[in-house]
């Protein structure tokens, strides 16, 4: 009874998950005509007009692009600047260093999405909107209160002994931190770095309100242009849909591990 | 090593340990504490975006709680759409994730499978389902016609007392799986002779449930709670790409009503001011849950 009853709807689930993929993925190289009349069934002729359409008529290789170069910096510098931090505050047990960790705390607690308006202000005043650059600093600021929560909790879970050793052999805290910190948490560091990718690839909101120059877009705000302009045409929007995924899609198949490490690690305290 | 060359040096490396800090804290400080320090200000103002603020005081904050009904459509939709999220998310994904348990070759698979649709953006998420809840070309609408139920097929997203629900059971598709890896972590944690215990004294598999996995799981359920909370409140894109919000504001949540305030209606001061009602809320929320889930805990 309990067997059938799990094999069941682990069944439909499985089902539920996969079906829509399917369409979709069926679906970019098919005409929307056979996506209405067999949603389900493999394409009658393997078709890459759409693909032709996105890459010469829409250059979907320029968002793509921008969002590769949005994604990779925001990745570099946030997890530089948060493990720098995180293994401070970690070391400095003095009031500076507490004041700090709350400091940082206080970003866990304040949704970033409230701050749209001040950013956008101030990004306008300082000719930060329709940049890269600025997309780049937002995702910094936003991401770094979870990041360094996450890797400062890690770090403070290693053996103190090792940095103590360290320090009687003369090493200074930055070398300690590039030499013993920074390799042994490589774990922590590979999952927040995929936590933070799937972020950065994917927001909406901060684009949305800071870039409005075509040239500027990321593959989420395209993706919103394409669903106006080529509404009648879900093969169309399914083609960009997979364009657009298929980077995470890949990552994933390589490191499930780390994806589900990473984009849980947010969850203790997200 | 004598003991004021110690000291000097412990100050030494505290200095550097500073300098560490330092380029996270200047971008968080200016990025991140002053815009939302100014947001208090500006929740203060009456402002287009273009000529000089007008100071208001807490105008903004009693016409927001007292007259807006735009506002509390948003909020009362906003709160619809945590519990329906929180309630199906959780139940589901500790259902499944008691299936998934043990890490056989077939349930890490299907782990990865669940897993999937937390990966994709909410926007391709949002486009997907736009799709699948197409009156005329939408596969559910296809799917019911089959089973001969066609002629009871809803406006998905068209019809004004379905689509905040709608879009919650795409919500919920979309982040289930996620929640099902912090429950399989959550539970491997229980202790196995608990549950061999229970079975010699002849526990049935919901009894067992009731007496063991639920109250052991309590503080994962916390986790997989609060953060499926915050991921409601949160839903601007998903909800953006799927109806904008419409029709006539039956899927509008606080955030979106905060972009459509200042970015469509240029009012920023107003969404200033709607904004820091979100925090507090979220805040408050979040604070009610902990301490409800953390009772809980300490009566089992």
């Amino acid at each position: 009874m309990y067997k059938a009853l799990r094999a069941s709807l682990l069944t439909v689930y499985a089902t539920i998950i996969l079906l829509p993929c399917m369409i979709v993925i069926t679906g970019a190289f098919k005409t929307d005509f056979e996506i209405y009349t067999k949603p389900l069934s493999l394409p009658a002729v393997w078709s890459f007009g759409n693909f032709r359409k996105l890459f010469v008529e829409s250059n979907i290789a320029t968002p793509f692009m921008n969002s590769v170069i949005v994604s990779a910096f925001s990745v570099f510098f946030t997890l530089l600047f948060a493990s720098l931090a995180a293994y401070s505050i970690s070391r400095l047990f003095t009031i500076t260093g507490r004041i700090l960790f709350l400091l940082f705390s206080l970003g866990l607690a304040i949704p970033g999405q409230v701050n749209i308006i001040p950013i956008f202000h101030l990004f306008v005043n300082l000719h930060l909107n329709n940049s890269l650059v600025g997309l780049v600093l937002v995702n910094i600021a936003l991401t770094l209160p979870i990041s360094i929560f996450i890797l400062s909790a890690f770090f403070r879970d290693l053996p103190k002994e090792m940095f103590e050793c360290a320090g009687m052999d003369g090493a200074g805290q930055f070398r300690i931190y590039r030499s013993i910190a920074l390799p042994l948490s490589k774990p922590a560091l590979g999952a927040t770095a995929i936590f933070l990718f799937v972020i950065c690839w994917n927001d909406l909101l901060y684009p949305l309100m800071l870039i409005t120059e075509t040239g500027k877009k990321t593959l989420p705000l395209v993706l919103i242009d394409y669903k106006g302009e080529y509404f009648a045409s879900y093969s169309m929007q399914f083609a960009a849909i997979l364009v657009a995924s298929l980077p995470m899609v890949v990552m994933y198949l390589f490191m499930q591990r780390t994806f589900q490490a990473g984009l849980t690690a947010g969850a203790v305290k997200g | 090593m004598t003991s004021p060359a110690r000291n000097s040096r412990n100050k030494k490396e505290k200095r550097i340990l500073l300098w560490m800090a330092l380029p996270a804290f200047a971008v968080y400080a200016s990025l991140y504490l002053y815009p939302a320090l100014s947001n208090l200000l500006y929740a203060t103002q009456k402002w287009d975006g273009i000529t000089k603020p007008e100071f208001t005081g807490l105008r903004n904050i009693t016409y927001l709680l007292t007259q807006d009904d735009l506002f509390r459509k948003a909020l009362g939709n906003n709160l619809r759409f945590m519990l329906v999220v929180v309630i199906f998310q959780t139940a589901f994904a500790l259902l499944f994730a008691t299936f998934l348990l043990k890490n056989s070759k077939t349930n890490i698979f299907l782990r990865i499978v669940f897993f999937f649709p937390t990966i994709l953006s909410s926007v391709s998420v949002g486009i997907i389902w736009t799709f699948l809840y197409d009156p005329s070309y939408g596969s559910i609408t296809a799917f019911l016609k089959a089973i001969g139920l066609g002629s009871h097929a809803p406006l998905w997203l068209g019809n004004e007392s379905i689509t905040l629900y709608s879009i919650a059971l795409t919500q919920v598709w979309f982040h289930t799986g996620q929640m099902i890896v912090i429950y399989v972590a959550g539970l491997q944690q229980i202790p196995k002779e608990l549950y061999e215990a229970a079975e010699v004294d002849g526990a049935s598999r919901w009894q067992q449930f009731k007496g063991i996995t639920w109250p052991m799981a309590l503080p994962t359920t916390a986790v997989v709670v609060a953060y499926t909370t915050i991921q409601t409140f949160r839903a601007f894109d998903l909800i953006f790409a799927m109806t904008g919000g419409g029709p006539s504001y039956a899927s509008e949540i606080l955030v979106t009503q905060i972009y459509n305030t200042a970015f469509i209606s240029q009012k920023f001061g107003y969404a200033s001011a709607q904004s820091i009602v979100l925090v507090v809320l979220v805040l408050f929320i979040t604070w009610l849950q902990r301490k409800t889930l953390r009772v809980n805990d300490g009566a089992k």
